[in-house]
């Protein structure tokens, strides 16, 4: 029990402290990989919660593809940071008051909600109690038959994403030689080469000799 | 002894879970309000918005024992990879028209 209290407090430390880096350090390149550790620290919350899969799920698509494509974009882009950091203090004390608000709200709903008069509902998906079933099994138990379909939708959202992304960044460069399929296949014999007959000493066109 | 042993600090439960995920809430939020210039800040400070709400699902999943908030949790990851990319890409185009991220410049773009 108490190392399990330690290590909570651990990774929830190690979540909090890089996201308040991650809204104040100058150097966005930073800013990006103290996200990257808060989303290996959220992982690790999340393992400890005992939802090991999204944990995973959580390295992979969020460390693996959206972090590196902020990274990419950090790198790729030549931002000025003098003019983007201006109004940073201007705006301190009431990012910090609206922050402070909506702690305290939030914290004091979730205090009265968690009650002991209030009560949940059922549980609809129930998860197994015992170790015979992993909660990736769980897992992809529930979601390829009662979630079944909203699964495909969320295929369909990256699939839009994907080529939405790949539409707006493309852009039509001149002068940049591409092979071209079908003017190849539609060439004919007659475009390309003629045969003439050529008289001696006579060039083609005319004396070419002189 | 008994006392410190029934300190509620000491015994990790959903308050806990969610006490850091409402930090990171509004660490998001305050992000958005402090660097009001910097698009790429400001999707990163959604991206923590969206992991609090992940914390927050996944808590409440794994204490009423109801795997359909796990099952939520993996769409909110699909939204939030989708509304990257394509808010990434909206950024690399404007950035090639304009040479700038400057936020006041992007009401260029309507119409």
């Amino acid at each position: 029990m108490l190392i399990q209290t330690i290590l909570f407090y651990l990774f929830a430390a190690l979540t909090i402290i890089p996201a308040i880096m991650v809204i104040s350090v100058k150097n966005p390149v930073h800013c990006v990989l103290c996200l990257i550790l808060t989303f290996f620290n959220a992982a690790a919350l999340f393992i400890l919660l005992g939802a090991e899969f999204l944990a995973m799920i959580l390295v992979i698509v969020y460390v693996g593809a959206v972090a590196v494509l902020f990274l990419f974009v950090v790198l790729l882009l030549d931002i000025d940071m003098t003019t983007v950091r201006q109004g940073f203090l201007k705006y301190l004390p009431l990012g910090l008051g609206v922050a402070t608000l909506l702690f305290v709200e939030l914290f004091m709903v979730i205090s009265y909600s968690l009650a002991p008069k209030f009560h949940p509902l059922p549980a609809s998906i129930q998860i197994a109690d015992g170790a015979h079933i992993t909660n990736t099994q769980a897992l992809g138990a529930v979601l390829y038959t009662n979630y079944l379909y909203p699964f495909e939708v969320s295929g369909l959202i990256l699939l839009v994403a994907m080529i939405g992304s790949i539409v707006l960044t493309h852009r039509h460069r001149e002068g940049v030689r591409k092979q071209n399929i079908s003017s190849q296949v539609a060439r004919k014999r007659s475009d390309a080469v003629e045969i003439v007959t050529v008289k001696t000493g006579a060039g083609i066109d005319g004396n070419i000799r002189g | 002894m008994g006392t410190f042993a029934d300190n509620p600090l000491l015994h990790i439960g959903l308050i806990h879970y969610l006490t850091v995920a409402i930090l990171l809430f509004t660490l998001g939020i305050c992000g958005i309000f402090l660097n009001r210039k910097n698009v790429i800040t400001i999707l990163m400070s959604i991206e923590l918005m969206l992991l609090s709400v992940n914390i927050n699902f996944v808590a409440f999943s794994v204490e009423h024992h109801d795997l359909v908030g796990q099952v939520f949790s993996m769409f909110i990851l699909t939204v939030a990879a989708a509304e990257a990319a394509i808010g990434l890409a909206i950024l690399v185009v404007f950035y090639r028209n304009r040479g700038s991220i400057a936020v006041e410049d992007i009401n260029q773009m309507k119409g």
